[in-house]
Protein backbone atom coordinates (compact mmCIF):
# COMPACT_ATOMS: atom_id res chain seq x y z
CA UNK A 1 0.00 0.00 0.00
CA UNK A 2 1.71 3.17 -1.10
CA UNK A 3 0.71 6.68 -1.99
CA UNK A 4 3.36 9.15 -3.08
CA UNK A 5 1.66 11.91 -1.10
CA UNK A 6 1.36 11.46 2.64
CA UNK A 7 -1.94 11.39 4.48
CA UNK A 8 -4.06 10.00 1.65
CA UNK A 9 -5.31 7.03 3.67
CA UNK A 10 -2.78 4.20 3.36
CA UNK A 11 -3.25 3.14 6.97
CA UNK A 12 -7.02 3.55 6.84
CA UNK A 13 -7.24 1.25 3.81
CA UNK A 14 -4.54 -1.21 4.96
CA UNK A 15 -5.96 -1.89 8.42
CA UNK A 16 -9.58 -2.28 7.35
CA UNK A 17 -8.64 -4.30 4.29
CA UNK A 18 -6.42 -6.66 6.28
CA UNK A 19 -9.33 -7.51 8.58
CA UNK A 20 -11.76 -7.78 5.71
CA UNK A 21 -9.50 -10.14 3.73
CA UNK A 22 -8.23 -11.95 6.81
CA UNK A 23 -4.72 -11.07 5.67
CA UNK A 24 -1.70 -10.21 7.79
CA UNK A 25 -1.14 -6.52 8.49
CA UNK A 26 2.46 -5.29 8.27
CA UNK A 27 3.30 -1.67 9.13
CA UNK A 28 6.48 -0.74 7.25
CA UNK A 29 6.10 3.02 7.82
CA UNK A 30 8.71 2.62 10.55
CA UNK A 31 9.25 6.35 11.12
CA UNK A 32 5.59 6.92 11.96
CA UNK A 33 3.81 3.57 12.32
CA UNK A 34 0.14 4.13 13.09
CA UNK A 35 -1.67 0.95 12.10
CA UNK A 36 -1.62 -0.50 15.61
CA UNK A 37 -3.58 2.51 16.86
CA UNK A 38 -6.55 1.09 14.95
CA UNK A 39 -5.95 -2.65 15.20
CA UNK A 40 -4.84 -2.56 18.85
CA UNK A 41 -3.29 -6.04 18.58
CA UNK A 42 -2.32 -8.04 21.60
CA UNK A 43 1.48 -7.92 21.43
CA UNK A 44 3.03 -11.37 21.69
CA UNK A 45 6.62 -10.74 20.77
CA UNK A 46 9.08 -7.86 20.57
CA UNK A 47 12.43 -8.23 18.81
CA UNK A 48 15.25 -5.72 18.88
CA UNK A 49 16.74 -4.77 15.53
CA UNK A 50 20.45 -4.12 15.67
CA UNK A 51 23.06 -2.98 13.20
CA UNK A 52 26.87 -3.28 13.24
CA UNK A 53 28.77 -0.11 14.07
CA UNK A 54 32.59 0.04 13.92
CA UNK A 55 34.59 0.37 17.07
CA UNK A 56 38.25 1.32 16.80
CA UNK A 57 40.90 -0.16 19.05
CA UNK A 58 43.18 2.83 19.62
CA UNK A 59 46.06 0.60 20.73
CA UNK A 60 46.12 -1.18 17.42
CA UNK A 61 45.21 1.76 15.19
CA UNK A 62 48.27 3.10 13.38
CA UNK A 63 46.42 6.16 12.09
CA UNK A 64 46.79 5.33 8.43
CA UNK A 65 43.20 6.56 7.95
CA UNK A 66 42.49 4.05 5.21
CA UNK A 67 39.13 3.40 6.87
CA UNK A 68 38.24 7.10 6.78
CA UNK A 69 39.05 7.42 3.10
CA UNK A 70 37.17 4.21 2.27
CA UNK A 71 33.93 5.19 3.99
CA UNK A 72 31.73 6.86 1.40
CA UNK A 73 29.05 7.71 3.95
CA UNK A 74 31.25 10.06 6.03
CA UNK A 75 30.63 7.87 9.06
CA UNK A 76 34.31 7.98 9.95
CA UNK A 77 36.15 11.27 10.34
CA UNK A 78 39.47 12.54 11.61
CA UNK A 79 39.33 14.88 14.59
CA UNK A 80 42.79 16.09 15.61
CA UNK A 81 44.52 12.72 15.35
CA UNK A 82 41.72 10.44 16.44
CA UNK A 83 39.10 8.75 14.33
CA UNK A 84 35.51 9.59 15.22
CA UNK A 85 32.62 7.26 14.41
CA UNK A 86 29.33 8.89 13.42
CA UNK A 87 27.10 5.89 13.96
CA UNK A 88 23.99 7.51 12.46
CA UNK A 89 25.69 7.84 9.09
CA UNK A 90 27.04 4.27 9.07
CA UNK A 91 25.43 1.83 6.62
CA UNK A 92 27.12 -1.18 8.29
CA UNK A 93 28.75 -2.25 5.02
CA UNK A 94 31.75 -3.82 6.75
CA UNK A 95 34.30 -2.10 4.50
CA UNK A 96 36.32 -0.32 7.18
CA UNK A 97 37.25 -3.58 8.85
CA UNK A 98 38.44 -5.05 5.56
CA UNK A 99 40.66 -2.10 4.65
CA UNK A 100 42.27 -1.93 8.09
CA UNK A 101 45.73 -3.54 7.92
CA UNK A 102 46.15 -3.67 11.69
CA UNK A 103 43.01 -5.46 12.82
CA UNK A 104 42.00 -2.39 14.78
CA UNK A 105 38.34 -2.41 13.78
CA UNK A 106 35.66 -4.63 15.22
CA UNK A 107 31.89 -4.21 15.21
CA UNK A 108 29.56 -3.67 18.07
CA UNK A 109 25.79 -3.92 17.93
CA UNK A 110 23.58 -0.86 18.05
CA UNK A 111 19.84 -1.07 18.46
CA UNK A 112 17.98 1.06 15.91
CA UNK A 113 14.43 -0.08 16.56
CA UNK A 114 12.09 -2.92 17.31
CA UNK A 115 9.76 -5.32 15.52
CA UNK A 116 6.49 -6.08 17.29
CA UNK A 117 4.26 -9.04 16.55
CA UNK A 118 0.73 -9.50 17.73
CA UNK A 119 -2.78 -10.62 16.92
CA UNK A 120 -5.94 -8.64 16.33
CA UNK A 121 -9.13 -10.69 16.04
CA UNK A 122 -7.95 -13.46 13.74
CA UNK A 123 -5.17 -11.69 11.85
CA UNK A 124 -1.46 -11.44 12.52
CA UNK A 125 -0.08 -7.94 12.95
CA UNK A 126 3.51 -6.91 12.54
CA UNK A 127 5.24 -3.56 12.71
CA UNK A 128 8.67 -1.96 12.76
CA UNK A 129 9.31 1.04 15.00
CA UNK A 130 12.41 3.11 14.33
CA UNK A 131 14.17 4.66 17.30
CA UNK A 132 13.76 8.43 17.33
CA UNK A 133 16.88 10.14 16.01
CA UNK A 134 17.95 7.29 13.74
CA UNK A 135 18.36 8.45 10.16
CA UNK A 136 18.69 5.17 8.29
CA UNK A 137 15.77 2.76 8.51
CA UNK A 138 16.49 0.44 5.59
CA UNK A 139 17.89 -2.41 7.70
CA UNK A 140 14.80 -2.29 9.93
CA UNK A 141 12.45 -2.43 6.93
CA UNK A 142 14.45 -5.30 5.40
CA UNK A 143 14.39 -7.27 8.66
CA UNK A 144 10.65 -6.67 8.99
CA UNK A 145 9.82 -7.80 5.47
CA UNK A 146 12.35 -10.57 4.85
CA UNK A 147 10.54 -13.23 6.91
CA UNK A 148 6.91 -12.70 5.99
CA UNK A 149 4.62 -15.70 5.94
CA UNK A 150 3.35 -17.14 2.67
CA UNK A 151 -0.19 -15.90 3.38
CA UNK A 152 -1.46 -12.61 2.03
CA UNK A 153 0.43 -9.75 3.68
CA UNK A 154 -0.81 -6.20 3.43
CA UNK A 155 2.21 -3.96 3.80
CA UNK A 156 1.52 -0.38 4.87
CA UNK A 157 4.38 1.58 3.30
CA UNK A 158 5.96 4.93 4.13
CA UNK A 159 4.85 7.85 1.93
CA UNK A 160 6.98 9.17 -0.92
CA UNK A 161 8.84 7.44 -3.71
CA UNK A 162 12.39 7.26 -2.40
CA UNK A 163 14.61 4.56 -0.93
CA UNK A 164 12.28 3.40 1.87
CA UNK A 165 9.42 2.78 -0.53
CA UNK A 166 11.68 1.08 -3.08
CA UNK A 167 12.93 -1.14 -0.29
CA UNK A 168 9.39 -2.08 0.67
CA UNK A 169 8.37 -2.72 -2.94
CA UNK A 170 11.20 -5.18 -3.44
CA UNK A 171 9.19 -7.55 -1.21
CA UNK A 172 5.81 -6.87 -2.85
CA UNK A 173 3.97 -8.99 -5.39
CA UNK A 174 1.56 -6.24 -6.29
CA UNK A 175 0.83 -2.67 -5.24
CA UNK A 176 -2.20 -0.64 -4.26
CA UNK A 177 -1.80 3.11 -4.70
CA UNK A 178 -4.00 5.19 -2.43
CA UNK A 179 -4.63 8.74 -3.54
CA UNK A 180 -7.04 11.64 -3.18
CA UNK A 181 -8.73 13.65 -5.94
CA UNK A 182 -6.63 16.83 -5.63
CA UNK A 183 -3.88 18.31 -7.80
CA UNK A 184 -1.35 17.32 -5.12
CA UNK A 185 -2.71 13.80 -4.97
CA UNK A 186 -2.48 13.43 -8.75
CA UNK A 187 1.00 14.95 -8.95
CA UNK A 188 2.39 12.52 -6.39
CA UNK A 189 0.36 9.57 -7.71
CA UNK A 190 2.07 9.99 -11.08
CA UNK A 191 5.44 9.54 -9.37
CA UNK A 192 4.24 6.45 -7.52
CA UNK A 193 2.87 4.99 -10.79
CA UNK A 194 6.20 5.56 -12.53
CA UNK A 195 7.94 3.80 -9.65
CA UNK A 196 5.77 0.66 -9.73
CA UNK A 197 5.88 0.58 -13.53
CA UNK A 198 9.69 0.81 -13.47
CA UNK A 199 9.75 -2.09 -11.04
CA UNK A 200 7.22 -3.99 -13.19
CA UNK A 201 4.87 -4.53 -10.25
CA UNK A 202 1.18 -4.98 -11.09
CA UNK A 203 -0.92 -2.31 -9.41
CA UNK A 204 -4.28 -0.63 -9.04
CA UNK A 205 -5.54 2.62 -7.53
CA UNK A 206 -7.83 3.40 -4.61
CA UNK A 207 -9.33 6.89 -4.56
CA UNK A 208 -10.05 8.20 -1.08
CA UNK A 209 -12.15 11.25 -0.10
CA UNK A 210 -14.16 11.25 -3.29
CA UNK A 211 -16.46 14.27 -3.52
CA UNK A 212 -17.34 14.18 -7.20
CA UNK A 213 -17.59 10.83 -8.92
CA UNK A 214 -16.06 12.37 -12.01
CA UNK A 215 -12.70 13.64 -10.69
CA UNK A 216 -9.15 14.27 -11.91
CA UNK A 217 -7.79 10.95 -10.64
CA UNK A 218 -10.53 9.00 -12.34
CA UNK A 219 -9.99 10.83 -15.61
CA UNK A 220 -6.27 10.23 -15.41
CA UNK A 221 -6.62 6.53 -14.65
CA UNK A 222 -9.23 5.96 -17.35
CA UNK A 223 -7.01 7.71 -19.85
CA UNK A 224 -4.02 5.59 -18.93
CA UNK A 225 -6.01 2.37 -18.61
CA UNK A 226 -5.18 2.04 -14.94
CA UNK A 227 -7.50 -0.11 -12.84
CA UNK A 228 -9.44 1.71 -10.13
CA UNK A 229 -9.89 -0.89 -7.40
CA UNK A 230 -12.08 1.11 -5.12
CA UNK A 231 -13.41 4.49 -4.10
CA UNK A 232 -14.10 5.81 -0.63
CA UNK A 233 -16.47 8.75 -0.49
CA UNK A 234 -15.61 11.86 1.43
CA UNK A 235 -17.56 11.64 4.67
CA UNK A 236 -17.14 13.61 7.89
CA UNK A 237 -18.19 10.54 9.85
CA UNK A 238 -15.19 8.61 8.45
CA UNK A 239 -12.87 11.43 9.50
CA UNK A 240 -14.36 11.29 12.98
CA UNK A 241 -14.06 7.49 13.30
CA UNK A 242 -10.48 7.68 12.05
CA UNK A 243 -9.55 10.51 14.40
CA UNK A 244 -10.57 8.42 17.40
CA UNK A 245 -8.64 5.37 16.20
CA UNK A 246 -11.72 3.37 15.18
CA UNK A 247 -12.01 0.91 12.32
CA UNK A 248 -14.47 1.47 9.50
CA UNK A 249 -15.41 -2.17 8.92
CA UNK A 250 -17.08 -2.28 12.32
CA UNK A 251 -19.63 0.10 10.88
CA UNK A 252 -22.10 -1.58 8.52
CA UNK A 253 -22.39 1.41 6.23
CA UNK A 254 -18.67 1.31 5.39
CA UNK A 255 -18.05 -2.42 5.45
CA UNK A 256 -19.27 -2.89 1.89
CA UNK A 257 -16.57 -0.58 0.51
CA UNK A 258 -13.91 -2.95 1.83
CA UNK A 259 -15.72 -6.11 0.76
CA UNK A 260 -15.91 -4.72 -2.79
CA UNK A 261 -12.29 -3.63 -2.63
CA UNK A 262 -11.21 -7.11 -1.47
CA UNK A 263 -13.08 -8.66 -4.39
CA UNK A 264 -11.47 -6.33 -6.89
CA UNK A 265 -8.02 -6.96 -5.46
CA UNK A 266 -8.48 -10.70 -5.62
CA UNK A 267 -9.80 -10.49 -9.14
CA UNK A 268 -7.34 -8.01 -10.63
CA UNK A 269 -4.13 -8.36 -8.65
CA UNK A 270 -3.99 -11.66 -6.80
CA UNK A 271 -5.23 -13.89 -9.62
CA UNK A 272 -2.34 -13.05 -11.89
CA UNK B 1 15.02 33.89 9.62
CA UNK B 2 14.44 30.28 8.77
CA UNK B 3 11.25 28.44 9.70
CA UNK B 4 10.81 24.79 8.81
CA UNK B 5 7.27 23.43 8.46
CA UNK B 6 6.97 19.79 9.53
CA UNK B 7 4.28 17.37 10.60
CA UNK B 8 5.40 13.82 11.35
CA UNK B 9 2.24 12.45 9.81
CA UNK B 10 1.76 13.11 6.11
CA UNK B 11 -1.10 15.06 4.61
CA UNK B 12 -1.81 17.33 7.56
CA UNK B 13 -1.45 20.51 5.51
CA UNK B 14 2.24 21.47 5.55
CA UNK B 15 2.35 22.82 2.01
CA UNK B 16 -0.94 24.72 2.24
CA UNK B 17 0.26 26.41 5.42
CA UNK B 18 3.87 27.00 4.30
CA UNK B 19 2.66 28.69 1.11
CA UNK B 20 -0.03 30.57 3.06
CA UNK B 21 2.56 32.00 5.45
CA UNK B 22 4.97 32.86 2.64
CA UNK B 23 2.24 34.72 0.75
CA UNK B 24 1.60 37.13 3.64
CA UNK B 25 4.93 38.83 3.02
CA UNK B 26 6.40 40.65 0.04
CA UNK B 27 9.62 38.78 -0.21
CA UNK B 28 10.77 35.38 0.91
CA UNK B 29 12.78 32.37 -0.14
CA UNK B 30 10.78 29.19 -0.27
CA UNK B 31 12.58 25.86 -0.17
CA UNK B 32 10.67 22.68 -0.90
CA UNK B 33 12.45 20.01 1.12
CA UNK B 34 9.69 17.42 0.66
CA UNK B 35 11.84 16.24 -2.21
CA UNK B 36 10.07 13.05 -3.19
CA UNK B 37 6.59 14.54 -3.17
CA UNK B 38 7.36 18.17 -3.98
CA UNK B 39 4.18 20.15 -4.50
CA UNK B 40 5.07 23.73 -3.59
CA UNK B 41 6.11 24.71 -7.11
CA UNK B 42 2.64 23.88 -8.44
CA UNK B 43 1.45 27.19 -6.97
CA UNK B 44 3.98 29.30 -8.85
CA UNK B 45 4.70 30.18 -12.43
CA UNK B 46 8.30 31.18 -12.02
CA UNK B 47 11.22 31.89 -14.28
CA UNK B 48 14.01 29.38 -13.88
CA UNK B 49 17.26 31.12 -12.95
CA UNK B 50 19.45 28.14 -12.21
CA UNK B 51 19.49 24.42 -12.79
CA UNK B 52 22.14 22.11 -11.47
CA UNK B 53 22.55 18.35 -11.55
CA UNK B 54 23.01 16.83 -8.13
CA UNK B 55 24.89 13.61 -7.64
CA UNK B 56 25.07 11.70 -4.38
CA UNK B 57 26.25 8.23 -3.58
CA UNK B 58 27.47 5.62 -5.99
CA UNK B 59 26.35 2.41 -7.64
CA UNK B 60 28.61 -0.50 -8.51
CA UNK B 61 28.84 -1.95 -12.00
CA UNK B 62 30.52 -5.25 -12.90
CA UNK B 63 32.44 -5.52 -16.13
CA UNK B 64 31.54 -9.02 -17.29
CA UNK B 65 34.55 -9.22 -19.62
CA UNK B 66 36.91 -8.93 -16.67
CA UNK B 67 34.84 -10.83 -14.08
CA UNK B 68 36.20 -14.29 -13.18
CA UNK B 69 33.08 -15.19 -11.16
CA UNK B 70 34.99 -15.83 -7.94
CA UNK B 71 32.03 -14.82 -5.77
CA UNK B 72 33.91 -12.48 -3.43
CA UNK B 73 31.73 -9.52 -4.37
CA UNK B 74 28.38 -11.01 -3.44
CA UNK B 75 29.74 -12.80 -0.37
CA UNK B 76 30.92 -9.47 1.03
CA UNK B 77 27.91 -7.39 -0.03
CA UNK B 78 25.74 -6.65 3.02
CA UNK B 79 22.84 -5.44 0.91
CA UNK B 80 22.12 -8.52 -1.28
CA UNK B 81 22.70 -6.26 -4.24
CA UNK B 82 24.64 -8.70 -6.42
CA UNK B 83 22.98 -11.64 -8.13
CA UNK B 84 24.50 -13.66 -11.00
CA UNK B 85 27.33 -11.13 -11.15
CA UNK B 86 24.94 -8.29 -11.88
CA UNK B 87 24.30 -5.36 -9.57
CA UNK B 88 20.73 -4.51 -8.58
CA UNK B 89 21.01 -0.72 -8.62
CA UNK B 90 18.01 -0.32 -6.32
CA UNK B 91 19.59 -2.45 -3.62
CA UNK B 92 23.18 -1.23 -4.00
CA UNK B 93 24.00 1.37 -1.34
CA UNK B 94 27.29 2.33 -2.98
CA UNK B 95 29.66 1.35 -0.17
CA UNK B 96 32.32 0.10 -2.60
CA UNK B 97 33.14 -3.10 -0.73
CA UNK B 98 32.68 -5.22 -3.89
CA UNK B 99 35.21 -3.10 -5.74
CA UNK B 100 37.55 -3.41 -2.77
CA UNK B 101 37.46 -7.21 -2.66
CA UNK B 102 37.42 -7.89 -6.42
CA UNK B 103 40.79 -9.46 -7.25
CA UNK B 104 40.70 -8.58 -10.95
CA UNK B 105 39.46 -4.99 -10.93
CA UNK B 106 36.19 -5.85 -12.67
CA UNK B 107 34.04 -3.50 -10.60
CA UNK B 108 33.70 0.24 -10.97
CA UNK B 109 31.66 2.70 -8.95
CA UNK B 110 29.51 5.29 -10.76
CA UNK B 111 28.03 8.48 -9.32
CA UNK B 112 24.24 8.51 -8.91
CA UNK B 113 22.24 11.32 -10.42
CA UNK B 114 19.75 12.01 -7.63
CA UNK B 115 18.03 15.19 -8.73
CA UNK B 116 18.09 18.42 -10.66
CA UNK B 117 18.17 21.37 -8.32
CA UNK B 118 16.08 24.21 -9.67
CA UNK B 119 15.98 27.84 -8.59
CA UNK B 120 13.14 29.98 -9.79
CA UNK B 121 12.40 33.69 -9.56
CA UNK B 122 8.76 34.05 -8.60
CA UNK B 123 6.61 37.11 -8.01
CA UNK B 124 7.45 37.53 -4.36
CA UNK B 125 10.87 36.03 -3.97
CA UNK B 126 12.59 32.81 -4.93
CA UNK B 127 11.74 29.15 -4.93
CA UNK B 128 14.39 26.48 -4.50
CA UNK B 129 13.35 22.92 -5.22
CA UNK B 130 14.50 19.59 -6.53
CA UNK B 131 13.22 17.44 -9.32
CA UNK B 132 14.19 14.14 -7.81
CA UNK B 133 14.73 10.89 -9.67
CA UNK B 134 11.95 8.49 -8.79
CA UNK B 135 13.18 5.81 -6.43
CA UNK B 136 16.48 7.59 -5.73
CA UNK B 137 18.41 7.42 -2.49
CA UNK B 138 20.14 10.31 -0.76
CA UNK B 139 17.34 12.72 0.06
CA UNK B 140 19.19 13.83 3.22
CA UNK B 141 22.23 15.06 1.31
CA UNK B 142 19.99 16.61 -1.33
CA UNK B 143 18.10 18.61 1.30
CA UNK B 144 21.33 19.85 2.85
CA UNK B 145 22.35 20.99 -0.64
CA UNK B 146 19.01 22.74 -1.27
CA UNK B 147 19.26 24.64 1.99
CA UNK B 148 22.87 25.65 1.27
CA UNK B 149 21.65 27.52 -1.82
CA UNK B 150 20.52 30.39 0.39
CA UNK B 151 23.38 32.81 0.55
CA UNK B 152 21.86 35.58 2.63
CA UNK B 153 20.52 34.48 5.98
CA UNK B 154 18.86 37.86 6.60
CA UNK B 155 16.06 36.91 4.31
CA UNK B 156 12.92 35.17 5.41
CA UNK B 157 13.22 31.52 4.48
CA UNK B 158 10.24 29.18 4.59
CA UNK B 159 11.13 25.49 4.38
CA UNK B 160 8.42 22.99 3.48
CA UNK B 161 9.56 19.75 5.08
CA UNK B 162 8.77 16.12 4.50
CA UNK B 163 6.71 13.75 6.66
CA UNK B 164 8.34 11.24 8.98
CA UNK B 165 11.26 11.58 11.38
CA UNK B 166 14.10 10.06 9.34
CA UNK B 167 16.98 11.45 7.32
CA UNK B 168 15.08 14.04 5.23
CA UNK B 169 13.55 15.53 8.37
CA UNK B 170 16.84 15.54 10.26
CA UNK B 171 18.46 17.33 7.30
CA UNK B 172 15.59 19.84 7.14
CA UNK B 173 15.78 20.93 10.77
CA UNK B 174 19.54 21.23 11.24
CA UNK B 175 20.33 24.92 11.86
CA UNK B 176 16.79 26.13 11.34
CA UNK B 177 15.64 28.91 13.69
CA UNK B 178 12.47 27.13 14.62
CA UNK B 179 9.95 24.57 13.46
CA UNK B 180 6.27 25.03 12.83
CA UNK B 181 4.60 21.68 13.29
CA UNK B 182 1.29 21.12 11.59
CA UNK B 183 -0.76 18.42 13.25
CA UNK B 184 -4.35 17.23 13.11
CA UNK B 185 -6.68 16.19 15.91
CA UNK B 186 -6.46 12.44 15.30
CA UNK B 187 -4.79 9.70 17.33
CA UNK B 188 -2.37 9.16 14.44
CA UNK B 189 -1.58 12.87 14.29
CA UNK B 190 -0.90 13.02 18.02
CA UNK B 191 1.24 9.87 17.98
CA UNK B 192 3.36 11.26 15.13
CA UNK B 193 3.58 14.68 16.77
CA UNK B 194 5.01 13.09 19.92
CA UNK B 195 7.73 11.30 17.96
CA UNK B 196 8.58 14.39 15.93
CA UNK B 197 8.77 16.67 18.98
CA UNK B 198 11.16 14.27 20.66
CA UNK B 199 13.39 14.41 17.61
CA UNK B 200 13.34 18.22 17.36
CA UNK B 201 13.94 18.63 21.08
CA UNK B 202 17.08 16.52 20.77
CA UNK B 203 18.39 19.22 18.41
CA UNK B 204 17.44 21.92 20.92
CA UNK B 205 15.35 23.74 18.35
CA UNK B 206 12.21 25.63 19.31
CA UNK B 207 8.91 24.22 18.07
CA UNK B 208 5.56 25.90 17.58
CA UNK B 209 2.48 23.83 16.92
CA UNK B 210 -0.68 24.54 14.97
CA UNK B 211 -3.64 22.18 14.79
CA UNK B 212 -5.18 21.94 11.36
CA UNK B 213 -8.89 21.03 11.00
CA UNK B 214 -9.09 21.34 14.77
CA UNK B 215 -12.88 21.20 14.72
CA UNK B 216 -13.20 17.70 13.20
CA UNK B 217 -12.58 16.30 16.68
CA UNK B 218 -12.59 18.85 19.50
CA UNK B 219 -11.86 16.23 22.19
CA UNK B 220 -8.73 15.20 20.38
CA UNK B 221 -7.79 18.86 19.90
CA UNK B 222 -7.93 19.24 23.68
CA UNK B 223 -5.64 16.22 24.04
CA UNK B 224 -3.10 17.73 21.63
CA UNK B 225 -3.30 21.02 23.52
CA UNK B 226 -2.76 19.28 26.87
CA UNK B 227 0.17 17.36 25.50
CA UNK B 228 1.83 20.55 24.25
CA UNK B 229 1.05 22.45 27.43
CA UNK B 230 2.76 19.80 29.57
CA UNK B 231 5.87 20.23 27.47
CA UNK B 232 5.72 24.02 27.37
CA UNK B 233 5.17 24.12 23.64
CA UNK B 234 3.14 26.98 22.33
CA UNK B 235 0.08 26.33 20.18
CA UNK B 236 0.03 29.27 17.82
CA UNK B 237 -3.05 28.50 15.86
CA UNK B 238 -6.20 26.45 15.48
CA UNK B 239 -7.16 26.23 11.84
CA UNK B 240 -10.80 25.30 11.21
CA UNK B 241 -11.90 22.72 8.66
CA UNK B 242 -12.68 24.63 5.50
CA UNK B 243 -13.88 23.21 2.15
CA UNK B 244 -12.14 26.14 0.51
CA UNK B 245 -8.76 24.49 1.19
CA UNK B 246 -9.45 21.68 -1.29
CA UNK B 247 -10.68 24.28 -3.77
CA UNK B 248 -7.47 26.27 -3.30
CA UNK B 249 -5.33 23.19 -3.94
CA UNK B 250 -7.26 22.39 -7.09
CA UNK B 251 -7.14 26.03 -8.25
CA UNK B 252 -3.42 26.04 -7.30
CA UNK B 253 -3.89 29.37 -5.53
CA UNK B 254 -2.66 30.14 -2.00
CA UNK B 255 -5.43 29.76 0.56
CA UNK B 256 -4.89 33.27 1.94
CA UNK B 257 -5.96 34.77 -1.40
CA UNK B 258 -9.54 33.64 -0.67
CA UNK B 259 -10.95 36.51 1.38
CA UNK B 260 -13.82 34.48 2.80
CA UNK B 261 -11.73 31.45 3.81
CA UNK B 262 -11.80 30.85 7.54
CA UNK B 263 -8.69 28.68 7.29
CA UNK B 264 -6.93 31.40 5.30
CA UNK B 265 -7.70 34.03 7.96
CA UNK B 266 -6.26 31.82 10.71
CA UNK B 267 -3.12 31.11 8.68
CA UNK B 268 -2.60 34.87 8.28
CA UNK B 269 -2.78 35.23 12.05
CA UNK B 270 -0.29 32.40 12.49
CA UNK B 271 2.10 34.14 10.08
CA UNK B 272 1.85 37.41 12.06
CA UNK B 273 2.57 35.56 15.30
CA UNK B 274 5.58 33.78 13.82
CA UNK B 275 7.15 37.00 12.59
CA UNK B 276 6.48 38.64 15.96
CA UNK B 277 8.06 35.75 17.87
CA UNK B 278 11.03 35.89 15.57
CA UNK B 279 11.54 39.63 16.17
CA UNK B 280 11.22 39.23 19.93
CA UNK B 281 13.38 36.18 20.38
CA UNK B 282 15.92 36.15 17.61
CA UNK B 283 16.72 39.77 16.71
Amino acid sequence: MLSGKGGTGKTLVSTNLALCMEANYVDADVEEPNGFIFLKPKIENIDNVEVDIPSIDTNRCQKCYKCVSFCDFNALAIAKDDILVFDKLCHSCGGCKIVCDYGAISYKKKKIGIIEKGTCRNIKCLRGVLNIGEAISSSLVKKLLSNLSSEINIIDSAPGTSCNVVNTLSYAGCAILVTEPTEFGLHDLKRAITLVENLKIPFGVVINRVIKHDNIIKKYCENKNIKILGEINYDKKIAELYSNGNLLIDNDSYKKVFIDLSKNIKEHLLCR
Amino acid sequence: MQVTVLSGKGGTGKTTIAVGIAETIKNSIKIDCDVDAANMYLYYKGKQTEKESFYSGKTARINSDKCIRCGKCFRNCKFDAIKDYKVDSLKCEGCGICKLVCPVGAIEMFDNHVADIIEEKIKNGNLIRADMEIGADGSGRLITKLRSKVKNNNEIIIVDGSPGIGCPVISSVTDTDFCLIVTEPTLSGLNDLERLLELINSFKIKSLVCINKYDINCNMTEKVKDYCKERNIEIIGLIPYDDMVIKSINDLKPIISYQTSRAGREIKKIAEKIFKIYKEEYL
